[in-house]
């Protein structure tokens, strides 16, 4: 199957990895792992500060499904348990090093057991909500994207350096048993592993966000009301495959360091929840301004310090110029080719180029005052504004007829970075998400 | 720059609660805005990290820029009406443009002061920033008027307009109706004597004493008035000196009417700035000049005695009065015109069609263009209803497929 997608935002920016990247490997002495990656799940501790933990020992259980478990990517020990306000838990860091935690063992027969007893299972998502998968509940579908066309993020096919074409497909064949549909792998025009038997394999082509579940859903097979339907990337497959045809638990990811503070961009083999430091090191140049380090690329990632850690999905990390110390003069009326805009009242927009943006908003914000914008970065049957307007009423009925199962906040990424009134659509639709999970509980 | 920078920074406490002019908080913030792009960055729980460099201050101006040619062009007929009124037969660009510059002057300030104003107001008062949708409004509304409209009644006007059609509604993105048309409106029927007939359309003052007075009844209907009170089949437009209009001079905008709007070719620049920009709705734009012509079609093709303005042509509906401006900056207007897709086709090509309908059928109002757009403001919402459930229906209909299948 061949699925073509016109909308959407294709951003030129600068820091791109070069064509011939090699992979460096990374070693990892201190990970982390932050409940606040994985939505809907309630945070439980298995463990206390100085436990020995094995790679795979559960870390977390979620109160709400206790057989879903986050366990440790790494051997080592409970260094810290960091919490916040109302001992909220923030992260659990892990240090690496010899352990006598033992190494821990799986129930063959049950996939859906192991899958979530190992961790495995918590790296999966379920739309609607976009929230981590409820073990009990009946899966209409499954999608994997193995596509990625956000903003420097590297092909999923650098995985092939983990993972082989047994790894899927021993991944599909476990994942075909927890569905009663179909299992979808929907991969760009560059995928190398050939036919994966058992799953239907879909070439995918478009601009971001055509890489993303919800979109691929959209256009495949819409999640309607009462429907659930997981989704997981490529390297989850790899990993699952892993676990269930070899039986070995592997965490390793690859991670593109790219962006137009980085200097040297590069490829790099580490460890889920890895500590970026290690990572970026070498990387960047020294610089007197500000700074803004993001896991993931710069349209849905997490802005963390030179002191954080790798979070979901744990690809990719990009590094941007913070811009909060830029004084510049009436740059609305600027008419310089490097400003990146959507907008033809740009020179930039017509130049073949290379961008260097910031993290500033480039405004203030505003009602929505312009229309058309938000649907020309939707590649799906939604009309976000309506959506976003019934969420941000808090009208339940109308956020259903609108189709609020099919979305998940990332989808709204594009929206948001053209949006000229700067208004924080995400958010909305996270909030919106949580809103309406909590009426229907 | 960095002195004028220091000096923000300097200044910038007084105006922050507490200080002693914090009750301009809001107009330190527009102009601080205004010369500084804010370094405001995306929040760090955002996932967003960067954003497009367009914003609602670029947007705006680009319209004002649009609206440009439109101005300078008003200025140069105010003149030459004027000089054309007196006898002249000579017709010297630069005191031309002189007069109709300084006749305009007073108007366009008058506008700004009072709507500006009130916006600052309404955005310290709700501690909001200052939302640029009046620098477009401001610069609108003289240009829809009679040049020599009357500085009071357009502060009311501009006053009413701003306060109760858009901030009771909640300000620039709220409202249901064109605030520059609603300040039309308002002076179309608080003051009909003022604002329409055939001794308003020529201005006859002598603005800051320049130029030469006109005799207070001097008469020049525009062809639309003309039109109104014609009667049989032979239709002959006459400009202020009782020479024929053709279709040349109607095209360039030679004609007496609203400051800005007679100059068909300057509607068109204005026109290309904002669709090669992007910021205006070519569907709208398009399905509005598509709509009248076909009513205009329609009309011309069953001319009756009855109603005179059956006899003008495609071509002459379309660049008489002020229905070009009305298609490409009143009806494009994002937050008062239909927002969905399928909504713009229908919205456009019912202004354009209900424009010419009023213009044709209701010789009691000359034009119709005003009326036109404001009634679909009204209608927009229903459209965009309309579109909006039938995406709603076929979700509906998917899920009940499914479930009938299984």
């Amino acid at each position: 199957m061949n699925l073509k997608l016109n909308k959407g935002l294709t951003l030129n920016i600068a820091g791109a990895l070069p064509q011939d990247a090699r992979l460096q490997k990374v070693n990892t002495s201190l990970c982390a792992i932050v409940p606040d990656d994985f939505p809907g799940f309630i945070p439980k501790l298995c463990v206390k500060e100085g436990d020995a933990v094995n790679a795979g020992t559960p870390i977390l259980y979620n109160k709400a499904d206790e057989a879903l478990k986050i366990t440790s990517p790494i051997a080592g020990t409970v260094k810290a348990i960091v919490r916040g306000e109302r001992r909220k838990i923030l992260r659990i860091e892990i240090e690496a090093g010899h352990t006598q935690a033992p190494k821990p063992a799986f129930e063959k027969n049950d996939t859906i057991g192991m899958l979530a007893q190992s961790g495995l299972l918590a790296l999966l998502r379920q739309r609607p909500f976009d929230i981590v998968v409820d073990t009990h509940t009946t899966v209409r579908d499954i999608f994997i994207t193995a596509y990625d066309p956000a903003p420097l993020a590297p092909s999923p096919v650098a995985f092939d350096a983990i993972f082989t074409a047994d790894d899927y497909r021993a991944g599909v064949a476990a994942l075909a048993k927890l569905t009663e549909g179909k299992v979808y792998l929907c991969h760009g025009a560059d995928w190398k592993a050939g036919n994966i038997a058992g799953a239907e394999m879909v070439t995918v082509q478009g601009p971001f966000p055509a890489g993303n579940a919800g979109v691929q859903i959209a256009n495949i097979a819409p999640v309607n009301k009462g429907e659930t339907v997981w989704t997981l990337d490529l390297p989850t497959l790899g990993r699952i495959g892993r676990l269930t045809g070899k039986g070995e638990l592997c965490w390793d990811t690859i991670v593109a360091v790219t962006g137009p503070e980085v200097a040297k961009p590069a490829l790099r083999q580490t460890i889920i929840g890895s500590a970026i430091a290690p990572l970026i090191d070498g990387c960047l140049d020294s610089a007197e301004h500000h700074r803004r380090i993001i896991s993931g690329n710069v349209l849905v990632g997490q802005a963390i310090g030179f002191d954080g850690f790798l979070r979901f999905p744990y690809r990719q990390i990009s590094v941007i110029a913070e811009g909060d110390d830029k004084n510049e003069f009436m740059g609305w009326a600027s008419f310089s080719p490097g400003k990146m805009s959507e907008s033809r009242t740009f020179p930039g927009h017509f130049l073949n180029r290379l961008f260097r943006p910031d993290a500033r908003l480039n405004g203030g914000r505003r009602a929505m005052i312009m229309s058309g914008e938000y649907d020309k970065m939707m590649p799906m049957d939604i009309l976000p504004e309506y959506l976003l307007k019934a969420i941000l009423s808090d009208n339940i009925e109308d956020m259903e007829k609108l189709g609020i199962y099919e979305v998940a906040p990332e989808d709204f990424a594009a929206a948001e970075y053209a949006d000229t009134s700067k208004l924080p659509l995400q958010q909305i639709v996270r909030d919106g998400l949580n809103k309406l999970r909590k009426e229907l509980m | 720059m960095a002195s004028l920078r220091n000096f923000l920074d300097k200044v910038k406490p007084n105006f922050e609660p507490g200080g002693k002019l914090h009750a301009f908080r809001s107009v330190f913030d527009g102009f601080e805005t205004f010369l500084y792009t804010p370094t405001t960055t995306s929040a760090s729980t955002s996932s967003v990290h960067v954003h497009d460099s367009i914003d609602s201050k670029r947007t705006m101006i680009i319209v004002v820029c649009a609206l440009i040619p439109c101005f300078l062009f008003g200025m140069y007929n105010t003149g030459y009406q004027h000089w054309l009124a007196l006898g002249e037969t000579s017709f010297p660009f630069w005191q031309l443009m002189l007069y109709g510059f300084l006749t305009i002057l007073p108007r366009v300030l008058v506008a700004y002061i009072v709507g500006l104003g009130i916006e600052f107001a309404a955005a310290q008062i709700k501690g909001d920033e200052i939302q640029e949708g009046f620098l477009v409004t401001g610069i609108l509304v003289p240009m829809i008027c009679p040049a020599e409209v009357s500085l009071w009644m357009l502060a009311v006007a501009v006053a009413f307009a701003v306060i109760f059609a858009k901030e009771v509604f909640g300000g620039t993105g709220y409202n249901v109706l064109n605030v520059a048309l609603v300040t039309r409106a308002f002076l179309f029927f608080a003051y009909p004597a003022q604002m329409s007939g055939d001794h308003v359309w020529v201005a006859s003052g002598t603005p800051f004493g320049y130029g030469t007075a006109l005799p207070d009844a001097f008469a020049g209907a525009t062809p639309l008035g003309q039109l109104a009170s014609q009667s049989g089949p032979d239709l002959t437009l006459v400009g202020i000196n009782g020479a024929p209009i053709d279709t040349w001079q109607a095209f360039l905008g030679l004609i007496p009417g609203s400051f800005g709007e007679t100059s068909t070719l300057c509607i068109l620049i204005g026109a290309i700035i904002l669709l090669v920009s992007g910021i205006a709705s070519w569907r709208i734009m398009l399905s509005v000049f598509v709509g009248g012509a076909v009513m205009s079609f329609v009309a011309h093709t069953f001319s009756s005695e009855l109603y005179p303005a059956s006899y003008l042509g495609v071509a002459d509906q379309l660049m008489l009065g002020g229905f070009a401006f009305a298609a490409v900056f009143m009806a494009t207007d994002p937050v008062t015109a239909a927002r969905t897709t399928t909504g713009k086709y229908i919205y456009g090509f019912l202004v354009g069609v209900i424009a010419i309908l009023i213009r044709t059928y209701n010789t009691g109002y000359p034009e119709g263009a005003m009326l036109a757009v404001l009634l679909m403001n009204c209608f927009a919402p229903l459209i965009d209803y309309c579109v909006v459930q039938a995406n709603i229906r076929r979700r509906q209909n998917r899920l009940n497929a499914k479930t009938a299948r299984s």
